[in-house]
C-alpha cells in the first residue's frame, strides 16, 4: 500500500526532503562535457547501461527510492547547438532516465528542475515542479545564452503545477506542452512539436500497473513487518507446544493478514479493469473474499470452523483498505472521487474488521 | 484502458464559459480529455473522467475553468479528517 508518511515518502514516487542539502552520488551516465558561452553542460548517455536498470528495480521495490535524485541543471544529449530543443523534466532519476533513453540519435538539451526526487505529475501536484522552479532553473543555466530560441518543452503532466503563460512572462521562454510519455518525444519532435490527442491522454494499461506494486507491496518487507511476521511464528511455535488447538487459527490469522495486504496491493491493481465495482474498496473486499475463502477452504480442508468466518470477513476488511489506499497510485481517481468512497467504505471496513476478530474470538472460545 | 472510470457526479470542475476566448490550453493540458473544442469557446465534453488534477486551471490565462485541485490518496485524506486540514501528505 501507498503510505505518505514514513520513512518519508509522498503518496506516489520518490522523494520528499529538499534538494537544498541533498548529497548527489556519481552520475556514471555522464559521458563528458560539452562546452557553451554559460559553461561547461555534461552529456549524457542515451543508452541505459547495466546499473541504471539495476536502479530502476530497486526503485520499482522501493529501495532506496527517495534517493534516486539527478543533479538539477542543464545536460546534452548529442551535440546540441544553439538551435536545438530544450526538453525540461524533474530529477526523479527514473524520469530522467526516460527522457535521455527515448531519444537516441537526437540533439538536445534536457533541463532538470529540482523535482525533489519525485516524478514530474506527483511533484507538479505537490507544487514542488512549479513555475517558479521552473523560472529559477531557466535562469541558473543561463539558457538565453545557450540556446537563440524562446521556447522550452515541458512535460504534459507538469502542467498541474506549471502555468505557461506564466513563465513565458517572466523568463520570455514560451512553454510548448510536450507527450505525456517521454516515449512519444521524437514523434512529437519530428512532427512539427504537435502532439497527436493519444499522446495527450494518461493511461493506466496492464504494464503500468505492473510497475507499481513492488512499492505498494513494500509494507511486507519493512523491518516492522518482518519482526512482527518473525514474532508471530514464535508465537505459533510456542502455542504448537503449550496450546496446541490456538496455534493453527493463530497461523492461519497470519496468514491471512498478508494474503489481504498482497491482494489489496497487487491483486487488485493487476486485474483492476476486470474485478466488479467503481470503488477500489468493492474491488478490494470482492477479491479479497475469493482469494481468502479459497485460502481458508484449502487450509481448513473444506471444513470452514466459525474462526475461519472471521478471519474471512476481518481480511476481506484489510484487503478493502488496502485496495482503497491504492486510489492514490492510480490516474483516473480524482480526490473528490476518493474522499466520496472513503466517507462510505472505511465504516463498512471498521464494521467488518470488529465482527471478523470477535467471530474469530468466539470460535476458539468455543471450540477449546 | 480508456474503460477505467471512477465514482460519476463528484468532481467539483467548473468552466465559465463567458470568460473563456477559445484558446484551447485545456484541452492540450488535460490528461483525460474531459474538454473539446465548441464554436469560440471550449466545453465539457466528460466531466466524470477529470480527475481534478488542476493542469487546466492553473493554465487557464482568463481563469475560466475552477476546481477543488487535491490529493487523491487514501492516506492524506485520512491525515486531513485526523488533523481537521486539508489533505496532506506531510506529516508535519
Amino acid at each position: 500500500m501507498s503510505e505518505c508518511c514514513p520513512p518519508s515518502v509522498p503518496c506516489c514516487g520518490g522523494g520528499g526532503g529538499y534538494s537544498d542539502t541533498f548529497e548527489y552520488g556519481p552520475q556514471p551516465f555522464e559521458l563528458g562535457e560539452a562546452f557553451t558561452i554559460a559553461g561547461p553542460v555534461p552529456v549524457v548517455a542515451t543508452a541505459l547501461a547495466r546499473e541504471d536498470r539495476a536502479e530502476a528495480r530497486r526503485v520499482r521495490l522501493n529501495v532506496g527510492r527517495d534517493r534516486s535524485r539527478v543533479r538539477p541543471g542543464l545536460y546534452a544529449v548529442g551535440a546540441p547547438d544553439d538551435t536545438s530543443p530544450v526538453l525540461v523534466t524533474g530529477n526523479y532519476r527514473l524520469s530522467f532516465d526516460a527522457v535521455r533513453s527515448a531519444i537516441p540519435g537526437l540533439d538536445a538539451w534536457i533541463l532538470v528542475v529540482d523535482s525533489r526526487g519525485v516524478n514530474v505529475w506527483c511533484a507538479a501536484g505537490k507544487g514542488v515542479f512549479s513555475t517558479a522552479e521552473v523560472v529559477r532553473s531557466i535562469r541558473a543555466v543561463h539558457l538565453e545564452q545557450v540556446v537563440g530560441h524562446q521556447r522550452v518543452i515541458l512535460p504534459q503532466l507538469a502542467a498541474t503545477g506549471v502555468a505557461g503563460h506564466e513563465v513565458r512572462a517572466q523568463t520570455g521562454f514560451g512553454v510548448t506542452w510536450g507527450p505525456v510519455r517521454a516515449a512519444d518525444l521524437p514523434a512529437f519532435l519530428s512532427g512539427g512539436m504537435k502532439a497527436s490527442p493519444e499522446m495527450r491522454r494518461v493511461r493506466f494499461p496492464l504494464a503500468e500497473r505492473a510497475k507499481l506494486i513492488g512499492v505498494e507491496l513494500s509494507v511486507l518487507w519493512r523491518p516492522r513487518t518482518l519482526a512482527g511476521v518473525a514474532a508471530l511464528i514464535a508465537v505459533v511455535a510456542a502455542l504448537d507446544w503449550l496450546a496446541p488447538a490456538i496455534a493453527t487459527p493463530l497461523a492461519l490469522a497470519g496468514i491471512v493478514a498478508v494474503l489481504s495486504v498482497v491482494v489489496g496491493s497487487a491483486v487488485v491493481p493487476l486485474l483492476l479493469p476486470w474485478i466488479p465495482g467503481r470503488m477500489f474498496s468493492v474491488k478490494g473486499a470482492i477479491a479479497g473474499a475469493v482469494l481468502i475463502g479459497l485460502a481458508l477452504a484449502a487450509a481448513t480442508s473444506g471444513r470452514f470452523p466459525l474462526y475461519a468466518w472471521g478471519l474471512l470477513a476481518a481480511g476481506s476488511a484489510l484487503s478493502a483498505f488496502v485496495a482503497m489506499n491504492f486510489t492514490g497510485s492510480s490516474t483516473f481517481t480524482s480526490p473528490s472521487g476518493v474522499e466520496w468512497e472513503m466517507r462510505r467504505a472505511i465504516p463498512a471496513q471498521v464494521a467488518a474488521a470488529v465482527m471478523g476478530v470477535a467471530l474469530f474470538v468466539f470460535g476458539l472460545w468455543i471450540a477449546r | 484502458m480508456s474503460g477505467l472510470r471512477y465514482i460519476d457526479d463528484v468532481v467539483t470542475l467548473k468552466l465559465d464559459t463567458g470568460k473563456c476566448t477559445g484558446c484551447r490550453m485545456c484541452t492540450m493540458v488535460c490528461p483525460h480529455a474531459v474538454f473539446e473544442p465548441a464554436e469560440r469557446t471550449v466545453r465539457i465534453a466528460d466531466r466524470d473522467r477529470c480527475i481534478e488534477c488542476g493542469a487546466c486551471a492553473r493554465n487557464c490565462p482568463e481563469g475560466a475553468i475552477s476546481l477543488k485541485p487535491g490529493v487523491g490518496c487514501a492516506a492524506a485524506i485520512i491525515n486531513g479528517w485526523i488533523r481537521g486540514t486539508e489533505p496532506s501528505c506531510d506529516c508535519g
